[in-house]
């Protein structure tokens, strides 16, 4: 008897130690980040039936490098910069790092709505690009899957159609950019309208395999050079005490 | 007859003309002495360290660097109710920036606010405060600027309206409410407070936007420090003089140096402007420096302030409030108004919440914002952005409730209040 209340004495203390771990490495990040959740939804899991962008489960580098993006004018959305303004490189870092690590499951796809033509256009961009316009395939970055690569390319999955064919539109006027050599910058410069549109389409009504875990490391030979993959990213400050 | 009467008349006007037309142009020239040969001062490393901790407390770079732009290359808009004035280039390019100037010049600039070619320079520029900085400073603050990788970037064009665009509006600006420094401003009971009294007045420049201007955008000498519109008449400069806004005569002075330096004390955390502030200047400020501030700041005389008091606002807004209060804030905020220590601020009693002018709350809600990350502070909490979530009518209700609420008894936001907030911030 003895025995069994010191066995389970151990088991609460083990217990207990297992949720400090957790408080500790929490790291109260999650309240942290409650300006990013107010229109990223719940742990950064937007669905793609609002404009905003799901942020939980993209690689960390990916995030890391779209909120400096923000704040130097890269991307142009005021109310991003403007958050984020005074924030330092290693607070951003541990602010990507924090929603890279919320593996959490994607909702279904929405409804396909495009014309069956758009879809099969916007499926052959993806998966074949355009050698005659020099258009690689999204697969050759974005992986097999899709779903990204760590730590830098992101998942295009479980995006809303609005977002997706913003963003590729914006990278065409030159709206959005990323550090030099921009090479989707260069991509979307070869794309028209209705490609854009096409892709938007069908990427958006695709289902998210394996719950969109980005694959372990990028393929040894990309089509581009993109100054993206070469940043240096900060040591993670979630650790340290404030 | 006509003729008679005319003469003399316009004799006296033309003399009148002509005295004015020298004032102006002698009181431009106040203070001013000749430049030097212009053989650069001797620097050393110790020098341009210097000069580098002092660029920091002027906040140089905050204006003079464009967001993800090289430091210093200047091209940021400043915005001034009568247009916008763009930064100059501060790197030592021969053809865009500071490349020909000598020490001489560069004092000039600073002390008498003309630029290397003679022209007048616009007050954006603070030079209303800089002029209390001394020769040896502005001389470390040059060599340091010296030292930095020139950039060739051309400097914008200034966008103001006319009148404002010209240089004679700008003399007669600065013949009404500009005198250069003469050191006697600082001169204060003990050491510290006369470095304290140096820093606010001279490189912090504090003034610049904590002081009321009149309608012609000149410093008002009969309120110094007593609060004013900011950036467009989007943020209101608390009062360092009222207690009942961002004085500090009542607090400990850790506190005083943590809110300089961190961004963030017991009692209150910094945002909008102040925030840039604290994030790219006051907290790299020296011990011994941000003892001087504070110090200065505690004992700057308080004016008692009337308590603000306002109709109550129309039946069902406060409902209306309360319901926005626990759905959208009370998360953080507590549903007492009591907030949680270390991370999100109380409401209850809080002097910004209560302050008569609502403007940073409106601002506050429709933005949101991040405390600055310091070294003392290097992962701020931060207030959501609600600009998109709730409408005008949502945040005058949400803010006349909290004002209302746990024994604040400040006046209610109007609608207007904030539907102007959300223009001047250009959203």
């Amino acid at each position: 008897m003895r025995n069994f209340i010191r066995s389970a004495l151990l088991a609460c203390l083990c217990c207990m130690g297992a949720v400090w771990a957790q408080g500790a490495s929490q790291d109260a990040m999650a309240d942290r980040v409650l300006p990013c959740t107010a229109c990223h939804g719940e742990e950064g899991r937007a669905t793609p039936d609002g404009y905003f962008p799901r942020i939980a489960g993209k690689p960390a580098g990916y995030l890391y490098n779209q909120l400096r993006n923000f704040r130097e004018g890269r991307r142009s959305y005021p109310q991003m910069a403007y958050l984020l303004t005074h924030l330092t490189d290693g607070y951003l870092y541990a602010m990507a790092s924090h929603f890279s690590e919320l593996q959490l499951p994607y909702a279904a796809p929405a409804p396909a709505t495009a014309p069956q033509a758009v879809l099969e256009r916007g499926e052959a961009l993806v998966r074949h690009g355009d050698a005659t316009r020099d258009l690689p395939a999204c697969q050759q970055c974005h992986g097999q899957k899709l779903t990204g690569t760590e730590p830098f390319i992101p998942s295009l999955l479980g995006l809303s159609r609005d977002y997706l064919s913003s963003q590729l539109g914006a990278w065409r006027t030159g709206q959005r950019h990323a550090p030099a050599p921009d090479c989707m910058a260069q991509i979307a410069r070869h794309l028209s309208l209705d490609d854009v549109q096409a892709v938007a389409a069908w990427l958006s009504v695709q289902a998210v395999p394996d719950d969109g875990k980005a694959a372990a490391h990028a393929p040894d030979t990309l089509p581009l050079r993109c100054g993206s993959l070469q940043v240096q990213l900060p040591p993670d400050q979630r650790g340290e005490q404030r | 007859m006509k003729r008679r009467i005319f003469g003399p008349i316009a004799l006296a006007a033309a003399a009148l003309v002509a005295v004015a037309v020298y004032a102006v142009s002698a009181l431009n020239r106040l203070g001013e002495t000749p430049l030097g040969s212009g053989s650069p001062a001797a620097t050393s490393p110790e020098v341009v360290a210097r000069g580098a901790y002092l660029a920091r407390i002027g906040d140089c770079a905050s204006c003079h660097t464009q967001p993800g732009g090289a430091d210093y290359a200047g091209g940021r808009a400043i915005r001034t109710p009568f247009g916008a004035v763009y930064s100059s280039n501060l790197t030592p390019d021969d053809a865009t920036g500071l490349g020909h100037w000598t020490p001489d010049e560069f004092w000039r600039a600073l002390h008498n606010g003309r630029s290397r070619d003679g022209r007048l320079l616009y007050p954006a520029f603070p030079y209303t405060e800089y002029t209390h900085v001394t020769r040896e400073d502005a001389d470390a603050i040059f060599s340091y600027l010296r030292t930095l990788a020139p950039v060739r970037q051309e400097p914008a064009r200034h966008q103001l309206d006319f009148p404002y665009s010209t240089q004679a509006a700008l003399a007669v600006w600065r013949a009404l409410y500009f005198r250069p420094g003469s050191g006697e401003v600082t001169q204060q009971a003990s050491p510290e407070l006369t470095r304290g009294a140096y820093l606010t007045q001279g490189l912090g420049h504090c003034a610049a936007c904590h002081t009321p201007r009149n309608a012609l955008g000149g410093l008002r000498s009969d309120a110094p420090l007593g609060g004013g519109l900011v950036e467009g008449d989007a943020w209101w400069a608390p009062s360092l003089t009222s207690e009942a806004q961002a004085g500090v005569s009542q607090w400990a002075e850790d506190d005083v140096v943590a809110l300089l330096t961190r961004g963030v004390s017991a009692q209150a955390g910094v945002s909008g402007p102040m925030a840039e502030v604290v994030f790219s200047s006051l907290q790299y400020l020296d011990a011994e420096d941000a003892r001087a501030m504070a110090a200065w700041l505690r004992q700057l005389p308080q004016r008692a302030e009337t308590a603000a008091h306002g109709k109550p606002p129309p039946a069902g807004v406060l409902e209306r409030g309360h319901e926005i209060y626990h759905d959208q804030c009370a998360q953080c905020h507590g549903d007492e108004g009591q907030g949680k220590p270390g991370a999100f601020p109380a409401l209850a009693g809080n002097r910004a919440v209560r302050m008569a002018e609502p403007l940073n709350l409106v601002q506050i809600v429709l933005h949101g914002g991040y405390l600055p990350a310091t070294a003392g502070n290097p992962r701020p909490y931060g207030m959501p952005p609600f600009r998109q979530s709730l409408s005008d009518d949502d945040v005058a209700a949400v803010l006349s409730y909290i004002r209302d609420a746990w024994g604040n008894g400040a006046p209610p936001v109007g609608i207007v209040s904030v539907h102007r907030a959300r223009e001047r911030a250009g959203s």
